[in-house]
């Protein structure tokens, strides 16, 4: 018996001490944030380790004719290696593992990936195409810091809101619709399951209620997220189920499961080939939108085959083939010339400033006001998150 | 009585358990303990950067918000519904599959009842989501009494765990039932028992550990599920879902949460113990 008792306390000693050492190891702070950006750029390491959103790295896997992975490999001998992310929140701790070269971020991941030192300045210089990228793609508070920018600009799209027309009947122009309106299509709503969509309430509000004084979806004090909150609890009541799978949102409008919701302009297309009488259409108060980033890793193991494969992303030919597979708008203008489809660019509004002015592409939300504030706090994002768990209930 | 190990044999002994003991306590209770030594710390908000700093900020968080109180009693009542509802459909077929199906029958039943195993989780929750849709094959086989399909929720989530788990009841209560002798039968019978008074004095008293055994899988499985509810659960969310949106965002706070299954299972097992059903696993 007493043999016994003893054993316990010693692999309880044991735990303990492997405690104390994953304690310790973890614990590590590193103080180099953000690293260099390269002045030159040497020889391709053979490999480079990519994190990118579904349809932004395809190499024939899915549809042979869809694939300009392999080229890539053939034109500078780097082998790609790619981890596909499902949300903004998976690429950040992802590339905090330090495995990874390159990340295709979108705003709501980029800036804490610059905040965290993991993702390095570029230097565009050494990026040949960047020189025909969209200027309003350049230079902007989501992709850039102190003047430097830290990644190359891939595409760009709005959030739209997409109804069946048959169920549907008198065409929406707002995004009352999903909001005030939703109990006319109980049980039927659809949204998009990640804290990033109380910016779509926050947006709906700055119309719908000016009395709040939101200037920006993203840029919310308490009262203002509480408004939000409370509108999207609202919603709660009326949405069927939440998509953040676009398949998923695909079957729901196909069968019918979803009459009306927020959706991406790919989601539209492929339901409208699967025969669902379905529409989409940004409604009259604008909308938030993704404009996404390829950076680098700070602790890029194989950096000069990632500034290859950000040049060649953005290169007119590939922009457009993964413009046009995955529906958004290129990023480089001379993509325009490039697509199968000759009024890709028109459709997707690829040079339509105006159009992306009504746009408010995602971003982090943080303490400090983005709109400006400076007599109060906003709400981070770390609050968005408890807050959406709370709306979902 | 058995004779004293000699020092040789004690010392193969060891050289044999040790690397599945050691195994056991680094890989499994060493990964739970640093799960839930990291609901201690905490995060940079912005850039979710893990911050180690010992707080209990975490644990007040979740007994404080209401919401994860409701998400936890939900979460708990579907695993509670689901394991009555497998045990309910469990005992028959395992009755008919041991006692009255012919000798030549019991294997092909007994393959029947394994076959859901081998296909993939996703592809039967996929399967399970056309037919619960809109236009699914439920609403059209109940539209005739005039009633409607279940539609993506709670009860689809039910339906579809039970589904799910449901060989995992039905083996230990087949193999119970499959050794329980034909003679306490009919002793029963000769005693003058009805069948309903067999079942109730002789049956289910032998099935009885069979079926909390069979429970404990169904119990934790469920608990621990979440993409079942993504698939056909409509906005619900469980426990698993908050974790899985937490992970990568607050990794402290979902170890916090994931705290909450860990006890539910603990208390579960323990009670279970009590009733003699982990005799028989």
């Amino acid at each position: 018996m007493r043999k016994r008792k003893m054993s316990v306390w010693r692999s309880a000693a044991a735990i303990c001490a492997l405690l104390l050492t994953a304690a310790g190891c973890g614990s590590g702070n590193d103080d180099d944030k953000g690293g260099h950006a390269p002045d030159k750029l040497g020889k391709g390491e053979g490999k480079v380790n990519i994190i990118a959103w579904a349809g932004y790295a395809e190499d024939g896997s899915n549809d042979p004719k869809v694939d300009w992975v392999h080229p890539f490999e053939k034109k500078t001998g780097c082998q790609v290696n790619t981890k596909t992310a499902g949300t903004s929140d998976e690429m950040v701790s992802l590339m905090k593992t330090g495995q990874y070269d390159t990340v295709s971020a979108s705003g709501d991941a980029t800036l804490r990936l610059i905040a965290s030192g993991d993702a390095a300045p570029v230097n565009t210089k050494l990026v040949p195409n960047y020189k025909d990228i969209f200027p309003a793609l350049k230079q902007q508070p989501f992709n850039s810091k102190d003047g430097r920018m830290y990644g190359i600009p891939h595409g760009r799209g709005a959030n739209l809101l997409m109804y069946r027309t048959d169920k549907v009947t008198s065409a929406p122009d707002s995004w009352r619709a999903v909001f005030d309106d939703a109990a006319r299509y109980d049980g039927h709503v659809t949204a998009y399951d990640s804290p990033i969509y109380i910016a779509d309430a926050a947006l709906y509000l700055m119309s719908a209620k000016p009395s709040l004084g939101i200037k920006n979806p993203y840029a919310l004090d308490q009262k203002q997220l509480d408004a939000a909150v409370a509108l999207l609890k609202k919603q709660h009541q009326a949405v069927g189920e939440y998509w953040s799978d676009y398949q998923k949102e695909i079957t729901a409008f196909k069968g019918g499961d979803s009459v009306i919701g927020t959706t991406w302009q790919v989601i539209a297309n492929l339901t409208k080939a699967e025969k669902a009488p379905v529409k989409a259409v940004l409604p009259k108060e604008g909308a938030t939108g993704w404009s996404d980033t390829w950076m680098v890793s700070a602790k890029a193991e194989h950096p000069n085959c990632a500034y290859k494969w950000l040049d060649w992303i953005v290169s007119p030919k590939v922009n457009a083939q993964v413009a046009e597979y995955f529906g958004e708008a290129p990023s480089n203008r001379k993509a325009c010339a490039e697509t199968a489809a000759p009024d890709h660019c028109a459709i997707f509004h690829a040079a339509d400033e105006k159009y992306f002015q009504r746009v408010h592409f995602w971003t982090t939300p943080i303490k400090q006001c983005l709109d400006g504030r400076k007599d109060t706090d906003c709400t981070d994002y770390a609050q968005w998150t408890r807050a959406w768990t709370e709306v979902k209930g | 009585m058995p004779a004293a190990p000699t020092p040789g044999s004690r010392l193969r002994l060891t050289a044999l358990l040790a690397p599945p003991l050691l195994w056991l306590t680094l890989a499994y209770l060493g990964s739970l303990a640093i799960l839930l030594l990291s609901a201690f710390w905490t995060t940079d908000s912005f850039t979710s950067d893990v911050v180690h700093t010992w707080n209990t900020d975490n644990f007040h968080e979740l007994l404080t918000t209401p919401v994860y109180r409701t998400i936890a009693l939900r979460t708990l009542s579907i695993a509670v519904a689901v394991t009555v509802v497998d045990a309910l459909l469990a005992l028959p077929m395992a009755f008919f599959m041991a006692r009255v199906a012919g000798r030549r029958w019991r294997r092909p039943l007994l393959v029947a009842v394994l076959t859901p195993l081998w296909a993939g989780y996703l592809v039967k929750a996929y399967a399970w989501r056309v037919m619960l849709g809109e236009n699914g094959v439920v609403g059209a086989a109940l539209a005739p009494f005039g009633l409607h399909g279940p539609g993506y929720g709670t009860t689809a989530v039910v339906i579809v765990l039970a589904y799910l788990w449901l060989p995992y009841m039905i083996l230990p209560v087949y193999a119970a039932l499959e050794r329980l002798p034909e003679r306490m039968l009919e002793a029963s019978a000769d005693l003058g028992a009805g069948a309903w008074r067999t079942l109730r004095s002789v049956v289910l008293p032998v099935v009885r550990p069979a079926v909390l055994a069979g429970s404990v899988f169904t119990f934790s499985l469920s608990l621990g599920d979440y993409l079942t509810v993504q698939i056909v659960g409509g906005k619900t969310q469980l426990l698993g879902n908050v974790i899985a949106s937490q992970v990568t965002l607050d990794l402290p706070m979902a170890a916090a949460l994931s705290a909450v299954p860990v006890v539910l299972i603990v208390c579960y097992l323990a009670a279970v113990r009590r009733a003699g059903a982990l005799d028989s696993l």
